[in-house]
């Protein structure tokens, strides 16, 4: 039962831009988010935060968790507010653990994420 | 509290001190008179404090008409802190001459030294009496527990599918509890518990005679109606009659779950089942009171994962301090609310103990029996035993990405152990953390070397061993990661498998010798 291969998708809705996130999160997805952050930031001023989707993510691991640090990391230096809804109760929990969440808010659903100013 | 000791001294010894005058003629000695408390001339020789003609003492006295019939004249009053503990009875001087100033000044001086010794000799022997008895208390109560610890089963039975479980605790006092397992012919087993009324060796013997009657009886009959019967029928004659025996005695079909059970006026058992707890209940008189009794015999069944607990009746009829009763309904909310097994016992005790407070002492033996149907076959594989046992064992080449089979692998085994939900979550990230650290750090990557994983499972917990083939260099102790400094770039990003394993298992051990690292994970069983 191998993991799903990564991909990261970029929306631009209203509230900001959503970054659809598919498969699993660990270092190899590092990359592609990279990337997609660049790509949701390109022509969106600093105010406008970036909403990570995990509803398809099943499984992230530690190099996963030093992936998220490290975009929130660069998000930080931007002056840019991550958000990220989605995420599994046991997801959820590995965030408050590893206090991911003090820096990125949780949501429930995408329009919350996104009606936050 | 020392006068109530002095006073049944007193009565109890009924001291008195006598005296002829002239120890050369023994045969003037006359027999002690006991001077009772309430006689009024205890307290006018109390009162009066040194020595009294008794031709001068004028009162309705039982004790100063027999003195007076011996022919005493001089009573010489001894007291010690207050209280009269003797007196010297003088008879007529030899001289014939009335006792003089001089002899009572005498008399007087020698009862002021004489008395705080008697009175030390009283409490010593008093203290040394008290000794004795505490003595002879502890002696008969360590007989009891011994009697009854001989007598009690020695190891559980193990039987497939079956999970039993037993506790006993004695009060100091060793009442007269007991159980019993008896092996039948086929799948079958007796299950007997049992309480003697009385306690102490009385009971303790009372409980070795039933014991030995069940067991001589149920080998010769099926029925357990016709068992208690019978074994009601032999005790009579061997019990005190003040005494009596309650006890509960089913044949447990272990291959069907099938109980056939009577009662002989013991507390019901309870059944924990899906619909909720149920009591077995049967009509019967204890043991040892009345001849030719007919017992109740039903029948009910044991269905997988249902479990039935046994009890004496030192549980229920447990006091607070306020002296209300700890009662059935509690005992059988208890029931509801655990699975059985050392789970059920450990709530119980809890519960007892906090129901009683702490500091006060037990007053009645406690019996727990519990007999747990198990619910799979894996289950009865890792019920037994303290130590756990080995149940499964996977390798895995050091390959990026085997972390994720290692964690599917072991969530399957974790899976028919009962693990589900938030707690299967997080065993799975635990394995897959730990064995990621075992292909990257012990194994450096290398495909030919092999991520070994051992799964150990008793009744309460299931423990996940998981080995490399590095070793030398120990693997160091979890710490906490710093996420301010990481965001800031001070600190690398990575470095958070060993703080998250330790953070998602009941317990994390790590070791090292010259080949080998192992990460020990430990989950307990329940709370899913």
């Amino acid at each position: 039962m191998p993991g799903t291969p990564f991909s990261a998708t970029v929306r631009h809705e209203d509230g900001g831009s959503v970054i659809d996130l598919v498969g699993d999160i660990d270092r190899n997805a590092g990359d592609g988010l990279t990337a997609a952050y660049q790509e949701a930031t390109l022509g969106r001023d600093q105010g406008s935060p970036v909403v990570l989707s995990f509803r398809d993510v099943d499984y992230i691991n530690s190099t996963g968790i030093a992936v998220i640090v490290t975009l929130l990391a660069k998000a930080r230096a931007d002056g840019r507010s991550l958000r990220a809804w989605g995420l599994s109760p046991h997801y959820q929990e590995i965030f408050q653990i590893t206090r991911l969440a003090d820096f990125m808010t949780l949501f429930e659903t995408e329009p919350q994420a996104l009606a936050v100013s | 509290m020392a006068v109530k000791n002095l006073r049944r001294l007193r009565r109890g010894e009924r001291r008195q001190q006598t005296d002829s005058g002239f120890p050369s003629t023994p045969t003037d000695v006359v027999e002690a008179v006991p001077i009772d408390d309430n006689d009024p001339l205890f307290t006018f020789l109390l009162a009066t404090g040194g020595p009294i003609e008794v031709e001068r003492i004028n009162l309705e006295s039982p004790a100063l008409s027999e003195i007076r019939a011996q022919g005493v004249q001089l009573i010489v009053p001894l007291i010690a802190q207050g209280d009269l503990i003797g007196t010297l009875n003088l008879g007529r001087r030899l001289s014939d001459q009335p006792y003089s100033t001089d002899d009572r000044k005498l008399l007087a001086g020698l009862a002021g030294q004489v008395a705080p010794a008697i009175r030390v000799a009283q409490l010593v022997r008093q203290q040394e009496a008290e000794a004795k008895e505490r003595e002879r208390i502890d002696q008969e109560l360590r007989v009891a527990s011994l009697i009854q610890q001989t007598l009690l089963p020695k190891e559980l039975p193990r039987l497939t599918g079956w999970d039993i479980e037993a506790y006993y605790q004695s009060a100091r006092a060793v009442g007269g509890d007991f159980y019993d397992f008896i092996p039948l012919s086929g799948d079958r087993i007796g299950l007997v518990i049992g309480d003697v009324t009385d306690k102490g060796v009385p009971a303790a013997l009372v409980m070795a005679t039933t014991r030995t009657t069940l067991r001589g009886v149920a080998a010769h009959t099926d029925d357990p109606g016709e068992v208690l019967f019978r074994a009601n029928n032999s005790l009579i004659p061997e019990i005190p009659p003040a005494m009596f025996v309650t006890c509960l005695y089913g044949v447990l079909n272990t291959e069907t779950g099938e109980l056939v059970y009577a009662n002989a006026g013991h507390n019901l058992p309870y059944v924990r089942t899906a619909s909720g707890v149920t009591e077995l209940r049967a009509r019967g008189m204890p043991l040892g009171l009345l001849p030719d009794m007919n017992y109740e015999v039903l029948t009910a069944r044991v269905e997988l994962g249902e479990t039935m607990l046994l009890t004496s009746d030192g549980i229920v009829e447990a006091h607070s301090t306020d002296g209300e009763m700890f009662g059935f309904p509690r005992l059988q909310k208890l029931v509801a609310g655990h699975e059985g097994g050392p789970d059920l016992i450990s709530a119980i005790l809890d519960e007892l103990h906090r129901f009683q407070g702490f500091d006060s002492e037990q007053e009645d033996d406690v019996t727990m029996v519990t007999v747990r149907r198990l619910s799979s076959a894996l289950e009865s594989a890792t019920a037994f035993g303290d130590e756990p046992s080995s149940i499964a064992r996977f390798t895995f080449p050091s390959a990026s990405g085997n972390e994720r089979k290692a964690m599917d692998a072991v969530a399957d085994v974790a899976q028919g152990l009962g693990f589900a939900g938030e707690r299967l979550e997080r065993l799975k990230t635990a394995v897959s953390e730990a064995t990621m650290n075992a292909i990257e750090h012990g194994n450096k990557g290398d495909p030919a070397l092999l991520v070994e994983i051992d799964l150990l499972a008793n009744a309460q917990k299931l423990l996940v061993r998981i080995r490399d083939q590095g070793g030398g260099k120990p693997i160091g102790a979890p710490v906490v990661p710093d996420i301010e400094a990481k965001l800031a770039g001070e600190q690398s990003p990575r470095g958070w498998g060993l703080f998250l394993i330790e953070q998602m298992v009941d317990a994390m051990r790590t070791s090292v010798d010259g080949h080998h690292h192992v990460i020990e994970l430990e989950m307990s069983r329940g709370g899913n």
